[in-house]
């Protein structure tokens, strides 16, 4: 029996926003150029301390938390809508999606902005709107596909996405075979304040629609049969998702490449501090998310400065042996979703 | 004269391309009690999920309270049908009482906060079903009976007239299963709720219910009044086997007894 009401959700949940604030202010000073805090206050005059603080390091911290953000919650929601520990946008083939219409983007040379979203983004937004619509299309033309089935469609979706992105880059020059590997990798080197805005609308966008859909969330996670007889519009409510997380996803891929392990782990420890109920959760992770990436960045850009580690390494490094720890140390096998 | 509670009409569904419920027709008053018994792959579960809108788009009619079904917005048919599906041994991370609480949906807005009448709703269910005690308990620690109980219990908080249960004491121990049955028939009874039950227990259906209605491939078979189904040929004709039959020492009543097997 877990019996885990010793502390309230909402102290956990501010303690949370306690460390993601603490983290946001640390990892700005923290680099191979230590910062001192009195060459901030001042930002044009001129000292190269100041220009690193505010011109590389803020919109940095600023990239990649609202990547963590992102990439967290639309883990979380998968997870919800498929009550599958394993669904995250790289299982369902999303990210890949994404990074397929990245990719066609980058090979055909292309350059066009709509509404003031660079194509990049654009193309990346419509490869992930694409790939789940696929995914949830196969579902639709049997209707009683189980989750993990979905689940299975979904990796397949993901290695076809992968190996169409590999044939693109070894048709492509060298130089948009370097472009294409170099983003692929999953890196937040070359972010400035133009991607922090490129990113934001797409990740405000969609996380604020996956926080209204948190009670939604709730029922689909005890069965769409259940929420259905709730009076969730079901259907409606998980084209919703589709679309927040497409755009979520899509936003974040176009700018940093597919930085892995942050939609899985991320929701799962948070279920396991906060408890499952996404009107806590859904916070929750849009905090946590912002606050690890943020931080696994810094670690990648100074553990072996100048040189910086693809951010992905560090996600799974740092991530990996904490999922597993927190798995062991779980009291119920059935707990986890 | 009032509007029958459900009115099914020549009601047909196909499920993949295969015929599922064929030419389904049936009037149900308010505060009935209607076990829907049959075979294997009868289509006694579809009928449930046809009845709460979860399966759409079949031919004929379904009307709730006079209005056709499809007329129903999700959450105003919520308030009225409530379906209790089967144990599908899914995780729920939930405790009970945040889990009966959800079955106010309907009644919430997003961001909305609780109000007084839903907390009431949730303690006055979980006291009908006497799990009050579970309320901090997580779902997943709880055995197949009290989970039922407390699936039941959030079928009551949502507040529906209208109770489908599908196989509600499949799995369970005679006591749990003597227990739901009590709980039902007072939901019945107290708040002239309406209960739909599927059931493969023929003599519990026949103790609880006033009508029985038996389906075999998509088709209703039998529909009557609950004794009349303890009959050689009925029953036969609904499981393709013979039956032997026993009277109850009190009631005198015939009751189905299991068949010597060796």
């Amino acid at each position: 029996m877990r019996e885990r009401k010793r502390i309230s959700r909402g102290k956990i949940l501010a303690l949370m926003a306690l460390f993601a604030l603490v983290a946001g202010a640390i990892v700005p000073f923290v680099g191979m150029r230590t910062i001192g805090l009195q060459s901030i206050l001042c930002p044009n005059n001129g000292s190269p301390d100041s220009f690193i603080f505010w011109n590389i390091r803020i919109p940095r911290l600023l990239a990649s938390s609202l990547a963590g953000a992102a990439l967290a919650i639309s883990g979380m929601a998968f997870q919800a809508m498929f009550r599958n520990p394993l669904a995250t946008p790289f299982t369902l083939g999303v990210a890949s999606g994404a990074s397929l219409g990245a990719a066609i983007y980058v090979r055909l040379g292309l350059s066009f902005s709509l509404l003031g979203v660079s194509g990049l983004s654009f193309s990346a937004f419509l490869g992930a709107l694409l790939s789940i619509a696929l995914v949830y299309g196969l579902t639709q033309i049997r209707r009683n596909f189980t989750a993990a089935t979905m689940l299975l469609a979904g990796v397949a979706m993901s290695f076809l996405f992968s190996s169409l992105i590999l044939f693109i880059q070894y048709m492509s020059g060298f130089v948009h075979s370097f472009r294409i590997l170099r983003w692929l990798m999953g890196s937040l080197e070359n972010v400035g304040y133009q991607s922090v805005l490129e990113m934001l609308p797409f990740v405000v966008g969609g996380g604020l629609m996956i926080l209204f859909l948190s009670q939604e969330l709730n029922l689909l996670l005890t069965g769409e049969e259940i929420a259905h007889s709730r009076g969730v519009e079901v259907r409606w409510v998980k084209q919703g998702l589709f679309f927040a997380t497409s755009l979520m996803v899509g936003g974040v891929v176009a700018i940093c490449g597919p930085i892995g392990f942050v939609g899985m782990m991320i929701p799962h420890i948070c279920r396991l501090m906060i408890g499952a109920d996404h009107r806590w959760l859904a916070p929750a992770t849009l905090l946590f998310g912002a606050a690890f990436l943020a931080i696994c960045d810094t670690i990648s850009r100074t553990l072996i400065a100048p040189v910086e580690i693809p951010v992905g390494v560090i996600t799974a490094l740092l991530g990996g042996p904490f999922f597993l720890w927190l798995l062991l140390r779980r009291e119920s096998e059935k707990s986890l979703l | 004269m009032t509007d029958p509670i459900i009115r099914i009409c020549d009601y047909s569904f196909c499920l993949g391309g295969k015929a599922i419920l064929q030419h389904i027709s049936l009037t149900l008053e308010r505060g009935e009690y209607l076990s829907i018994i049959g075979p294997n792959g009868a289509g006694k579960t579809t009928l449930l999920k046809c009845l709460d809108g979860i399966y759409q788009k079949g031919s004929g009619a379904i009307e709730i309270k006079g209005r056709p079904l499809e007329g129903y917005s999700r959450r105003d048919l919520a308030k009225l049908v409530s379906y209790v599906p089967q144990a599908d041994g899914g995780s729920f991370p939930f405790t009970v009482k945040e889990f009966v609480l959800m079955g106010r949906y309907p009644y919430l807005s997003p961001f909305s906060s609780v109000r007084r009448q839903d907390k009431e709703a949730v303690f006055s269910a979980l006291d009908l079903t006497g799990t009050a005690e579970l309320g901090d308990r997580y779902l997943d620690t709880l055995s197949g009976g009290e989970r039922q109980k407390v699936f039941i219990s959030a079928a009551l908080a949502q507040g529906a007239e209208i109770i489908l249960l599908d196989e509600p004491t499949a799995f369970l121990d005679p006591k749990h299963e003597e227990a739901i049955y009590r709980i039902l028939g007072r939901v019945n009874r107290d708040s002239d709720a309406t209960v739909i039950s599927v059931t493969h227990d023929i003599n519990h259906a026949v103790l609880v219910s006033r009508r029985i209605l038996a389906l075999k491939g998509g088709r209703v078979v039998f529909c009557g009044p609950s004794g009349d189904v303890i009959q050689q040929g009925v029953l036969q004709e609904i499981y393709e086997k013979s039956f032997q039959f026993l009277r109850h020492p009190e009631t005198g009543r015939p009751f189905v007894v299991p068949e010597l097997i060796l």
